[in-house]
C-alpha cells in the first residue's frame, strides 16, 4: 500500500556506514560511544534495543519450552513417574507465565521497537531513553520469578490464573515475590506501549495519514491502547492478592467478606484483552506477508484496520465466558456467549480478507509466507474452537478441560509464535542483511508445523472425553492421545534448535539481500539498506501514500 | 506547553492512572452489582425494613438453613430448625445458636450465601446475626434470631431457597487492620 | 434448516457412536440425562458447522494456493477491495451465529432451573476429597480417591479405573431431580461428571447450584475440573445410581450404619483396634499431605513423625484436628470424621513412625470435646 522508494533515494538520508560484524561508526554522534555490556546496557537506539527484546524472548522462549517439556515428560505415560504432583504445578504455572509476559509480549515489543519506526519513516522511538529503562526492567523481573523455583516452598504453583484463594491464603511463601515481579514486567509493558503510542501518533513521516499506515503498525497502535488500559487493571490485582497475602485484607478471602469470584471477574477483565493483546500484532504480521509473497494488494485494508478495532472494543465485554461455570446468574452467561459469539465476525472478516488477497495473486512460497499460510489455517482451526467454547452450554463439559488447553494453545503456538517467526523470517534480511537459510528455515518449518499439530490436535479429543487440565497423572483411557501429545512437544521443541540455527547463520554470513529483500514488499522499511544502519531516516523519508 | 510526544504522554498517563483506580473502584462497584443481580448469592449486609405488604397465601416456598464451619474456629453455629416453610411476604423469625467449644474468648463471623443466587434480590434480612461479627467467651453459647421475609414478587419458579452460613475466624489484629487498610472490601461485610 | 440440523447431528452420532460405548472416548459422551444429551447435539450441530465453513474457507484458499502460484505463471490481479463482499461476509456469519444462539439459549435455561427438586445434596470440595452430605437425611460422608498410592508409582499394575475410584461412592437414585448444593471448605474446586454435563465450581464461603435427573443406572465417573493445588489430579468423583427403590433402601441401611458407629463411643477402645481404625483413616485423609510415613511435606505440610509440638501437647494435637489451622491448609475435621473415626486418627498419629507416646485417645473424649 505503501509506495517503495528506489534504493539511491534511502543512501542519501543514510549518514551512517555499518559493517558486517553489526559494528556501527555514527558520523553524527559526537558522545563516545561505550563499548561492550555498557553499549547494551545504555542503548536508546530502537534497532539495538529491538534486538535485545528479540534475543531476550528466544532465551525465555527455550526456558518456558523446558517447562512445557517437563510437563509433557510427565504425562508421557500414567503415573507419577518423573517429578512429583507439586513440581508438576509449579511448572505449568511458570510455562505459562514465562510465555505469556516474556517469551510472546516481548518477542511483538521487540519487532515493534525495530520495524515500526521503519515503517512510519521516523529516526527512532518517541522517547529512546524510556525505551532502554523498559528494556531493562525486563530481566530483572524474570530473573526474580524464575528464582522463586529455588525458594523455599518452590516457586508459584497455582497455575497462569493464580485463582485466589490457591494464590493467597494457601499460596507458598514465595508468592510475594511472584507479585513483584509481575509488577515489574507490567510496568515495563506499560512503558513500552506509552513509547509505541507516542511514536506512532506523532513521528510518522510527513504526509502519511493513520490510515496510510501498514497493517503491523495500526494492529499495533491499538494493541498499546489495549495493553495502557488492561496492565494497570492486573497491577490493581496483584496488588490486592498482595495485600490479602500480607496486609490482612479480605478482598478475595470470604472469611473477611470478600469474594474469591471477585479475583476471576477482575483478572479476566484483564486476562482477556491480554489474551487479544498477543494475537493483534499477529495479525498485522500475516498482513504484511501474505500480500508480499502473492505480489498483490492486501484485500480490504480500512476493513482490516476496522475488525481489529472493533476485536479490541469486544475483548472488553466478554470476560466472564472464562467464568461459566462460577454460577453466574442466566442473564450474565447469556450476555457473555453472545458478545464472544460476536468476536466470531471480525475475526471471520480478517481471514476473509488474507484469502481473498490470495486470489487471483501470484504466490511463492518462501519460509515467512509458509508460516503466515500455516498460522490463517491452524489459528482458524483454533477460532472454530473457540466458537464452541463460546456456546455456554457446551462450555459447562468443555471448561477446564484438555478441549480448552488445545483451543488456546492453537491460537497462541501456531498463532502468535507462527507469526513471530514469520516475521523473523521475513524481516531477517532488513536486520542482518543476508537471506535465511531457506533450506533449513524448511526445516524448521515442517518440523514445527508437525510438531504443533502432533502435540494440540489430539488434546481435542482427550479434553472431549473428559480428561481435566493441570493433572499430573491421568486415567487410562488419555494415554494414547497424551503419548502423541509428548512426542509431538519434543518434535516440536527440539525442531526450535533449527530456528537458533538459522538465526545465528543468518547474522554471520549468508546470501547478500538487496534493500527491497522480498520482490513483492512494499512498505517503507524495504526503501532503507540491508541491513538497515543504525540511524534511518534522519531526513523524514518522501512519503507517497497509494490512492485509495 | 506541551509538545505532541508529551502531550500523548501525558494522556496515556492519565488512563493508566484512571484503570488502576477502577480496578479497585470495581470491589465496591461489584458488591453493588451482586446485590442487585444476586450474583453469588451475596446476601445484603445491612438490616432492612420489614414492608408490610399482603402475605401471598397461594403458594408456599420452603426455606432450608445450613450452617457449616469453617477451619480454625472451635464454634458450633446450631439453627432451631433446618426447614421451615413460608409464604411470600410473611416474616419469619428463625433462632440461631453460637457456642464457642474453646477454652478462650474467640471472635467469629457467620458469612452468608443463597442458593438459588437469583432469590436473593427477594430476600430481605430484618435482623441477622451475620450483620456483625461475635465475640463468645470460653464455652458461651449465645442464641440470636434471623428476622427475614421473601417479597410477594419472588419468582414463581423457585420454590425452595437455602441460606447458607459458614463460620470463619476472625482474628484480633486482622480485624483492626481491615479497618484500616480495606474499608470497602473487608469492613462492611 | 431443520433437516439439516438432523442430518448434521446424525452424522454426529456416527462420529462418536463408534466410540462411545467404550471407555476409550475421543468425543464428548451423549450421557445419561436429558441434558447431557442435548448438549451434546448442540456439540455436535456446531461442530459441523464449523466443519462445513471450514471445508468452504480453506477449499477457496487452497485452490488459491494451488491455482495462483507464481510458478506456473500466475500474474497478480489489482483488485484491493469491494464493499459488497465485505457486507456479505460480515452478514452471513452474523446469521449463521444467530442461527447456533437460539437452540444453545434453549438449553442454558434448561440448565439454570433447579426448581422442584426431590432430593438435596450437599457437595463439599475439600483439599483432596469430595464430602456428600444428603440434606434432612442424617447422611454424610467424605469420599476420597481408593487407587493405591503403589499403582500410581507404578510398583503395582494399574486397574481399570485407575484414578476414578473412590471408597465410598455418591448414591443417587433415578428418575429423580437431585439439586446439588456446591461449596468448599479452602479452595475453589470444580465438581464434574462428564455423563450428567454438570459442571460447577465449588467456591469457598458461597453456595452454587445445580441439579441432575438421571435416567439410567449405572456407575459415573468424573474429576476436581478447577486446580486445586497439589492433589488437584486425585479427587475424581464416583457416582453410583440406582433403581429408586434399591435407593430409599440404601438410604435406610446408610442410616443404621451410622447409628451403629455412632454407638461405637460409649465403649472404652483397645489400642490395637483405635491403631487399626486410626491407619485407614489416616490413608484415606491424611497421608495425601502428611505422607503415609508421617514425614510431611514441609513447608507446606508439616512433617508429623517426630513432631515434638504434637508429642508434648496431647490437647493440641487434638484441637488442631478438629478445629484446623486458620490460614493454612489444614482443614477442621470436626464435622467431616465421626468421633471414633477422630479418635482412632489422632491415636495412630500420636503412636506410629516412633511417636510412641502411649496415648490411646478414647471415641469419648472427642464427643465430650465436640459437645
Amino acid at each position: 500500500m505503501a509506495p517503495k522508494l528506489p534504493p539511491h533515494h534511502s543512501l542519501q538520508h543514510s549518514s551512517t556506514t555499518a559493517t558486517a560484524g553489526g559494528q556501527v561508526h555514527d558520523d553524527h554522534d559526537h558522545h563516545p560511544q561505550p563499548r561492550g555490556i555498557m553499549r547494551w546496557l545504555l542503548t536508546t537506539n530502537h534497532k539495538e534495543i529491538g534486538s535485545l527484546y528479540l534475543i531476550f524472548s528466544l532465551i525465555m522462549f527455550f526456558i518456558g519450552g523446558i517447562f512445557a517439556l517437563v510437563v509433557r515428560a510427565e504425562l508421557f505415560q500414567p503415573g507419577l513417574n518423573l517429578i512429583n504432583p507439586e513440581f508438576f504445578n509449579q511448572m505449568t504455572t511458570m510455562h505459562g507465565l514465562i510465555m505469556v509476559f516474556a517469551a510472546v509480549m516481548p518477542a511483538f515489543t521487540g519487532l515493534a521497537n525495530w520495524m515500526i519506526p521503519l515503517q512510519i519513516g521516523a529516526p527512532d522511538m518517541a522517547l529512546p531513553r524510556l525505551n532502554n529503562f523498559s528494556f531493562w526492567l525486563l530481566p530483572v523481573a524474570f530473573t526474580l520469578l524464575l528464582s522463586t523455583l529455588l525458594m523455599p516452598g518452590g516457586g508459584p504453583n497455582f497455575g497462569w490464573t493464580f485463582y485466589a484463594p490457591l494464590s493467597t491464603t494457601y499460596a507458598p511463601p514465595s508468592t510475594t515475590f511472584f507479585i513483584l515481579s509481575l509488577h515489574i514486567a507490567g510496568v515495563s509493558s506499560i512503558l513500552g506501549a506509552i513509547n509505541i503510542v507516542a511514536t506512532i501518533l506523532n513521528m510518522r513521516a510527513p504526509g502519511m495519514r493513520m490510515m496510510d499506515m501498514p497493517l503491523f503498525v495500526w494492529t499495533w497502535l491499538i494493541t498499546a491502547f489495549l495493553l495502557i488500559a488492561v496492565m494497570p487493571v492486573l497491577a490493581g490485582v496483584i496488588t490486592m492478592m498482595l495485600m490479602d497475602i500480607n496486609f490482612g485484607t479480605s478482598f478475595f478471602d470470604a472469611a473477611g467478606g470478600g469474594d474469591p469470584v471477585l479475583f476471576q471477574h477482575l483478572f479476566w477483565f484483564f486476562g482477556h484483552p491480554e489474551v487479544y493483546i498477543m494475537i493483534l500484532p499477529a495479525f498485522g504480521i500475516v498482513s504484511a506477508i501474505i500480500p508480499t509473497f502473492a505480489r498483490k494488494r492486501l484485500f480490504g485494508y480500512a476493513s482490516m484496520v476496522y475488525a481489529t478495532a472493533s476485536i479490541a472494543v469486544l475483548s472488553f465485554l466478554v470476560w466472564a465466558h472464562h467464568m461459566f461455570v462460577v454460577g453466574l446468574p442466566l442473564a450474565a452467561t447469556l450476555f457473555f456467549m453472545y458478545t464472544t459469539m460476536l468476536i466470531a465476525v471480525p475475526t471471520g472478516v480478517k481471514v476473509f480478507n488474507w484469502i481473498t488477497t490470495l486470489f487471483r495473486g501470484s504466490i511463492t512460497f518462501e519460509v515467512p509466507m509458509l508460516f503466515a499460510l500455516a498460522f490463517v489455517v491452524l489459528f482458524t482451526i483454533g477460532g472454530f474452537s473457540g466458537l464452541m467454547l463460546a456456546i455456554a452450554p457446551a462450555d459447562f463439559q468443555y471448561h477446564d478441560t484438555y478441549f480448552v488447553v488445545a483451543h488456546f494453545h492453537y491460537v497462541l503456538v501456531p498463532g502468535a509464535v507462527f507469526s513471530i517467526m514469520a516475521a523473523v523470517y521475513y524481516w531477517l534480511p532488513k536486520w542482518t542483511g543476508h537471506y535465511p537459510s531457506e533450506i533449513l528455515g524448511k526445516w524448521h518449518f515442517w518440523l514445527s508445523v508437525i510438531g504443533v499439530n502432533l502435540t494440540f490436535f489430539p488434546m481435542h479429543f482427550s479434553g472431549l472425553a473428559g480428561m481435566p487440565r493441570r493433572i499430573p497423572d491421568y486415567a487410562l483411557q488419555f494415554a494414547d492421545f497424551n503419548l502423541v501429545s509428548s512426542l509431538g512437544a519434543f518434535l516440536f521443541g527440539f525442531s526450535q534448535l533449527i530456528f537458533v540455527w538459522v538465526i545465528i547463520k543468518c547474522v554471520r554470513g549468508g546470501v547478500k539481500a538487496p534493500a527491497k529483500a522480498w520482490d513483492g514488499a512494499e512498505d517503507l522499511e524495504w526503501s532503507v539498506p540491508s541491513p538497515a544502519p543504525l540511524h534511518t531516516f534522519e531526513t523524514p523519508p518522501d512519503f507517497k501514500p497509494v490512492q485509495h | 506547553m506541551m509538545n505532541p510526544v508529551q502531550r500523548t504522554v501525558f494522556r496515556s498517563v492519565l488512563v493508566l492512572i484512571a484503570m488502576f483506580a477502577f480496578a479497585f473502584a470495581l470491589v465496591p462497584l461489584y458488591d453493588v452489582f451482586c446485590r442487585i443481580t444476586g450474583v453469588n448469592g451475596k446476601v445484603d449486609e445491612r438490616a432492612q425494613t420489614l414492608v408490610s405488604e399482603e402475605v401471598d397465601e397461594s403458594r408456599y416456598v420452603t426455606v432450608q438453613f445450613i450452617t457449616r464451619s469453617g477451619s480454625g474456629l472451635p464454634w458450633i453455629l446450631d439453627v432451631e430448625q433446618r426447614q421451615v416453610r413460608v409464604h411470600p411476604g410473611q416474616p419469619t423469625e428463625i433462632n440461631f445458636a453460637f457456642t464457642n467449644q474453646s477454652g478462650s474468648a474467640l471472635s467469629g463471623r457467620a458469612v452468608p450465601s443463597v442458593s438459588p443466587s437469583q432469590a436473593s434480590r427477594y430476600l430481605r434480612k430484618v435482623n441477622c446475626f451475620c450483620f456483625d461479627e461475635q465475640r463468645l467467651e470460653a464455652g458461651e453459647r449465645v442464641e440470636m434470631p434471623l428476622v427475614f421475609q421473601l417479597t410477594r414478587d419472588l419468582p414463581k419458579d423457585v420454590n425452595t431457597v437455602t441460606m447458607v452460613y459458614t463460620l470463619y475466624p476472625v482474628a484480633e489484629e486482622k480485624a483492626q487492620l481491615q479497618a484500616q487498610v480495606a474499608p470497602g472490601s473487608g469492613g462492611d461485610a | 434448516m431443520r433437516k439439516m440440523l438432523a442430518l448434521m447431528t446424525g452424522g454426529g452420532t456416527l462420529f462418536g457412536g463408534a466410540s462411545l460405548a467404550h471407555a476409550n472416548g475421543w468425543n464428548m459422551p451423549v450421557g445419561v440425562t436429558d441434558l447431557s444429551a442435548e448438549i451434546y447435539t448442540l456439540h455436535m450441530t456446531i461442530f459441523w458447522i464449523c466443519v462445513v465453513i471450514g471445508i468452504v474457507v480453506f477449499g477457496v484458499m487452497f485452490y488459491s494456493l494451488f491455482k495462483f502460484r507464481r510458478s506456473k505463471g500466475a500474474k497478480s490481479a489489482h483488485f484491493h477491495e469491494n464493499t459488497t463482499v465485505e457486507v456479505i461476509w460480515t452478514a452471513v456469519p452474523l446469521l449463521i451465529l444467530v442461527g447456533m444462539a437460539v437452540p444453545a439459549t434453549a438449553t442454558l435455561q434448561k440448565m439454570y432451573d433447579a426448581s422442584d427438586a426431590e432430593l438435596d445434596v450437599m457437595i463439599t470440595g475439600q483439599q483432596w476429597r469430595w464430602r456428600y452430605e444428603y440434606l434432612g437425611e442424617d447422611v454424610a460422608f467424605n469420599s476420597n480417591m481408593s487407587t493405591p498410592r503403589a499403582q500410581i508409582t507404578g510398583e503395582e499394575e494399574r486397574g481399570e479405573h485407575y484414578l476414578l475410584e473412590v471408597d465410598e461412592p455418591l448414591v443417587l437414585p433415578i428418575n429423580r431431580k437431585v439439586r446439588f448444593l456446591l461449596t468448599a471448605d479452602d479452595v475453589i474446586h470444580s465438581w464434574w461428571v462428564p455423563d450428567f454435563a454438570v459442571k460447577q465450581d465449588t467456591i469457598p464461603g458461597f453456595i452454587n447450584e445445580n441439579w441432575v435427573r438421571i435416567n439410567e443406572p449405572g456407575i459415573y465417573r468424573g474429576q476436581c475440573a478447577e486446580l486445586c493445588g497439589m492433589d488437584h489430579g486425585f479427587m475424581p468423583i464416583v457416582v453410583h445410581a440406582m433403581e429408586e427403590d434399591e435407593f430409599d433402601q440404601w438410604l435406610v441401611e446408610r442410616k443404621e450404619a451410622a447409628e451403629a458407629e455412632a454407638m461405637g463411643v460409649d465403649r472404652e477402645w483397645e489400642m490395637d483396634e483405635l491403631m487399626e481404625r486410626g491407619e485407614q483413616v489416616y490413608g484415606s485423609i491424611c497421608a495425601s499431605c502428611h505422607q503415609a510415613d508421617g514425614g510431611g511435606s514441609p513447608p507446606a505440610f508439616p512433617g508429623l513423625a517426630g513432631n515434638q509440638e504434637l508429642i508434648d501437647d496431647v490437647d493440641w494435637h487434638i484441637d488442631v484436628v478438629l478445629n484446623g489451622v486458620s490460614g493454612t491448609a489444614m482443614p477442621a475435621f470436626r464435622s467431616n470424621l465421626n468421633p471414633v473415626e477422630l479418635a482412632a486418627v489422632v491415636t495412630y498419629s500420636r503412636n506410629a513412625w516412633g511417636n510412641d507416646t502411649g496415648d490411646a485417645v478414647q471415641p469419648a473424649e472427642i464427643v465430650e470435646l465436640l459437645e
